[in-house]
């Protein structure tokens, strides 16, 4: 931490308000990456969007303002999260995960239709996809619901969780989304996957969802279509974007075009949202670029890290669960830009465009940091409470 | 004692209940972690492979391959329209490719549509108002006005001061020599893909490459053989025309016309219209007394026959349904010399017989009359060849009637023949040295035939039916054809094709030139003839005269006639054809 030593000097360590305890319990190098994407992403949004904008008819700065504008809230929700203690974030997560579920009854009657799907409610002047917040929320509650199995096994937290995930999964799919549903699909395959759900289990999972993919494949026409143009690119599918993408990245080369200097991202369309990873490519090179790649494993591997030092079922599940989506969503989005994947309109988590996107980051990623905080004082306590009762118990 | 690591190892010992769970949570965190890890590090891979392997090593030059060459050169083509130039031999531009700005509006940026529109239809008359305005106020994001506009119109247009005109732009094919070469060069459309002649054939390669395409034609010298055989046509009010100078030693087309013909600057005609038509190298035509040569040739090359030698051209020869006959008859025997000069239907028939169908058809193959030619264009017809071949065939072909050759086959096969025997492949794009020889060495017939073949076409013009061709000090040697032209298989007696091949100078012959008619009508100065040694060899004459000057080739009045040997085989000659 010595880079952060001038930044430390702020706070003593024998400072106890709430703010310093937390500078000191919280994992700087995540939050570090984490505000580092935030602001990368604000230069890309900043290229990239202007094409878009003027593609749409709005002023070529609509998009960035918007950025901006859900960016530094996102910020501050993940700061705040991420201060509070495990109890509070744990009721947070249960009052936005209700607000969430009833706001996703409600957009099939208020919600207008874009391009084909019911994802979205006006809020004063701006969309809000509430199924983006769905995801931390259901982290949570369903690692508490299985964590407080692990405690009292007469509790069916198993069950209630799997019960609440089927009904997510079934308002999910009238909007429809298939994206999200799947993301949802697989944090929670790794949310039970880490409750040590036996092996054979998970593997009849694995079949049942490959059922699924291939019932959504035959019912949904832009889905089949992508798979289409994935799996056969030379076909008489259109994979537009795909190769314009494919061009940016050749266009990049080693130390890219400069910000702002990219052209094939132009070209590409929704290229602020679903392509972004193409514009760093084009215009930061392939050193930035692999960097990039290399801060999200950073996040993952610290993550999950810290997560293997924790004590707390609660905090490993929901933790765990929130850092799978993270990952798994960069992944797909680098994936399909790269054609490693099907193109799947997903962002990139704090670097994309997308407000509702960026917020419920915030909200997840403040879960993190609030989840893995080095309760270095607690843990002792704890550990001399057990330790004093077993020594009473013997 | 450090504050951290003791106690958490003794937590972990220690929290015993959990610790079930809590371990194979732990080994499946590790198992995740690695999953992800494992990902990211193929997106990794998947991203230098994507950048560097296909992006960025494919594009530099040392490892280009053919595939993305062609690639690059296909995207180029495509985003510009650039094509290559096209010269002559001495670097004057035949086609270029030039920079032009196209004209669209962005209606929603349009500020004013009826000013604008107003504006617009005051520069190009072509535009009408209602139909402009309509589009500016169409809302529509791209709407073309006008594609390449010269640069007079695009200042106009930047002077009406409106935000919503955008330029865009790219290249328009244009041909400075208008008329002068439409068959040879072609033509391409508004995308940049070749239509016709060199434009087509070499498309690829002017679509791919920024060099010029050299071809062996002189400008200096199509502007004569066009203007002469225009001539010639206007004078005998002739439908059409053709022309061609071939450098007799490496077959480069230095100049080929084709009449009437068109502005490929502005294609608007039909394909199938007259003067699209290429008569030089995709029209078959029965060339007439012209293929004497051919016959005489053959005749000398295979047997030591003596000029004395004489058949008779008295009767008529009768073959089945067909007769014969001479155009005007000497009724008398004929040596070989004055058969060609004065051009014998019936001498040249029985020298087609002692040759012999096999050995005639086989001379005329080496001479290339009986297979399409290789050409550098695609518009190349094919010979029409009786087929099947009968005695009769062999005694009509021998004087080039029942079969058809284009005049591109004449002129390559008469070059042979006086260039000393070697067989030259005409050819549209400029050799790489000038002068060179033919590199073939293919001999078709020996050098004392090629002799006595020039000594004969030599005396056609000095004594004969091309007496009109002659340019005093050059040496012109050559031989006239009139055929009557074959309408839906019938012949018609008052339409003919005039035809005259010459080449020059005979004592070492440098080139061929050729001129055909379609259709020559009686005028008063030809006293009320109209066959090929009153409108083609006049022409050709013209033609030579003109070019010596500009290639620089002096007259030499001194030397001997090379057809004087012959003199003495020539008799009373009367009539001339």
């Amino acid at each position: 931490m010595t880079a952060s030593q001038s930044l430390t000097s702020f706070f003593a360590r024998t400072d106890h308000s709430a703010i310093a305890r937390w500078w000191w319990t919280v994992d700087r190098s995540i939050l570090v990456c984490l505000l580092i994407l935030m602001v990368i992403g604000v230069a890309l949004v900043t290229s990239a969007s202007p094409s878009v904008a003027n593609r749409i008819g709005s002023e070529h700065s609509h998009f960035i303002t918007r950025h901006i504008i859900f960016v530094v809230p996102s910020l501050l929700i993940m700061i705040g999260i991420s201060i509070l203690d495990h109890l509070w974030i744990r009721r947070i997560g249960t009052i936005v995960f209700v607000g969430v579920i009833f706001l996703m009854v409600l957009v099939p009657f208020v919600g207008p239709d874009i391009k084909g799907a019911q994802r979205w409610i006006n809020l004063g002047g701006f969309s809000l996809q509430p199924s983006e917040f769905i995801k931390p929320a259901f982290a949570i509650v369903s690692a508490w619901l299985i964590a407080h199995q692990k405690k009292s096994p007469d509790f069916r937290g198993n069950l209630l969780s799997a019960l609440i995930y089927a009904f997510i999964v079934f308002l999910l799919m009238s909007q429809p989304d298939f994206g999200m549903t799947t993301v949802l699909t697989c944090m929670f395959a790794a949310q039970i996957f880490m409750a040590g759900l036996p092996l054979r289990y998970l593997f009849m999972m694995g079949i049942l969802a490959s059922v699924a993919v291939v019932c959504v494949y035959f019912s949904f026409d832009h889905v089949r279509i992508r798979m289409d143009k994935f799996l056969n690119p030379h076909g008489a599918a259109d994979t537009y974007q795909v190769d314009k993408s494919l061009e940016a990245f050749a266009n990049g080369g080693f130390f890219g075009t400069g910000p702002g200097q990219g052209t094939v991202k132009n070209t590409i369309p929704d290229v602020h949202a679903d392509f972004i990873f193409a514009v760093s490519g084009e215009e930061l090179g392939l050193m930035a670029t692999l960097a990039l790649v290399g801060a999200y494993a950073f996040i993952l591997l610290r993550g999950f890290g810290r997560l293997m030092e924790s004590n707390d079922m609660f905090v490993v599940l929901a933790a765990g669960g929130i850092l799978s989506m993270f990952g798994l969503q960069a992944f797909v989005h680098m994936g399909s830009s790269l054609h490693l994947l099907p193109t799947k309109g997903m962002t990139l988590p704090f670097i994309s465009y997308g407000g509702s996107s960026i917020l419920a980051m915030g909200f997840g990623m403040g879960v993190v940091l609030g989840l893995t905080r080095r309760e270095a004082r607690t843990s002792i306590a704890r550990a001399g409470m057990s330790l004093a009762s077993r020594l009473r118990g013997k | 004692m450090s504050r951290k690591s003791p106690f958490s190892r003794l937590s972990f010992r220690i929290m015993g209940e959990k610790s079930d769970h809590l371990n194979l949570a732990r080994g499946r965190l590790v198992l995740i972690t690695a999953f992800f890890m494992l990902c990211y590090f193929v997106v990794g891979a998947r991203l230098i492979d994507a950048t560097i392997i296909q992006g960025y090593l494919s594009q530099q030059p040392d490892a280009i391959g053919v595939d993305d060459q062609k690639k690059q050169k296909k995207s180029d083509a495509q985003k510009s329209g650039f094509r290559a130039d096209i010269l002559d031999r001495n670097g004057v531009l035949l086609a270029t490719s030039l920079k032009t700005a196209s004209l669209f509006a962005d209606s929603q940026k349009i500020l004013s549509p009826v000013e604008t529109a107003k504006g617009l239809v005051q520069i190009f008359p072509g535009l009408t108002y209602g139909d402009t305005l309509k589009k500016l106020q169409s809302g529509k994001r791209f709407i073309w006005i006008k594609r390449n506009m010269t640069p007079t119109e695009q200042e106009a247009v930047l002077n009406l001061g409106e935000p919503g005109l955008v330029f865009d732009y790219d290249y328009h094919r244009l041909y400075p020599q208008g008329n002068l070469l439409s068959h040879m060069v072609g033509y391409s459309d508004v995308d940049g893909n070749g239509l016709a002649g060199i434009e087509r054939s070499f498309n690829t390669l002017l679509n791919g490459s920024k060099d010029p395409l050299r071809l062996s034609i002189d400008v200096r010298l199509q502007h004569i053989l066009r203007r002469e055989v225009n001539r010639a046509i206007s004078d005998f009010t002739a439908v059409a025309g053709a022309g061609v100078i071939m450098d007799v030693n490496t077959g480069e087309i230095l100049a080929a016309t084709s009449l009437p013909d068109f502005d490929p600057n502005r294609v608007t005609s039909n394909p199938t219209a007259p003067e699209m038509f290429n008569r030089v190298t995709l029209g078959v035509y029965e060339p007439g007394s012209v293929f004497k040569i051919f016959t005489t040739a053959a005749l000398l090359d295979l047997k030591r026959t003596s000029f004395a030698k004489t058949y008779d051209a008295i009767n008529p020869i009768r073959e089945g349904r067909f007769t014969i006959k001479d155009y005007h008859p000497e009724k008398r025997p004929l040596t070989i010399p004055e058969i060609f000069m004065v051009s014998s239907n019936i001498g040249t028939a029985h020298m087609a017989q002692e040759v012999g169908t096999g050995n005639l058809k086989k001379a005329f193959h080496d001479f290339g009359l009986m297979t399409k030619p290789d050409f550098e264009i695609e518009e190349v017809g094919s010979p029409i060849i009786p087929n099947p071949w009968s005695e009769i065939n062999t005694l009509t072909a021998s004087y080039g009637h029942g079969i058809a050759v284009t005049p591109l086959q004449l002129v390559g096969a008469v070059g042979m023949i006086v260039n000393g025997g070697v067989r030259v492949q005409p050819s549209l794009v400029m050799r790489d040295k000038e002068g060179k020889k033919s590199d073939s060495g293919i001999r078709v017939i020996s050098k004392e035939t090629s002799l006595k073949m020039r000594q004969l076409m030599r005396l056609v013009v000095s004594n004969g039916t091309a007496r009109k061709a002659n340019v005093a000090g050059y040496n012109i040697g050559g031989k006239t054809g009139t055929a009557q032209k074959n309408v839906h298989g019938r012949y018609v007696a008052d339409k003919r094709m005039a035809a005259f091949v010459g080449a020059f100078p005979m004592n070492d012959p440098r080139y061929v030139v050729f001129v055909m008619v379609d259709e020559p009508n009686p005028n008063k100065t030809s006293y009320g003839y109209a066959t090929a040694g009153w409108v083609a060899a006049p022409a050709v004459g013209r033609v030579i005269s003109d070019m010596v000057s500009i290639l620089g080739i002096h007259p030499r009045r001194d030397e001997v006639d090379i057809s004087e040997p012959l003199k003495q085989f020539i008799h009373s000659v009367k009539g001339e054809h």
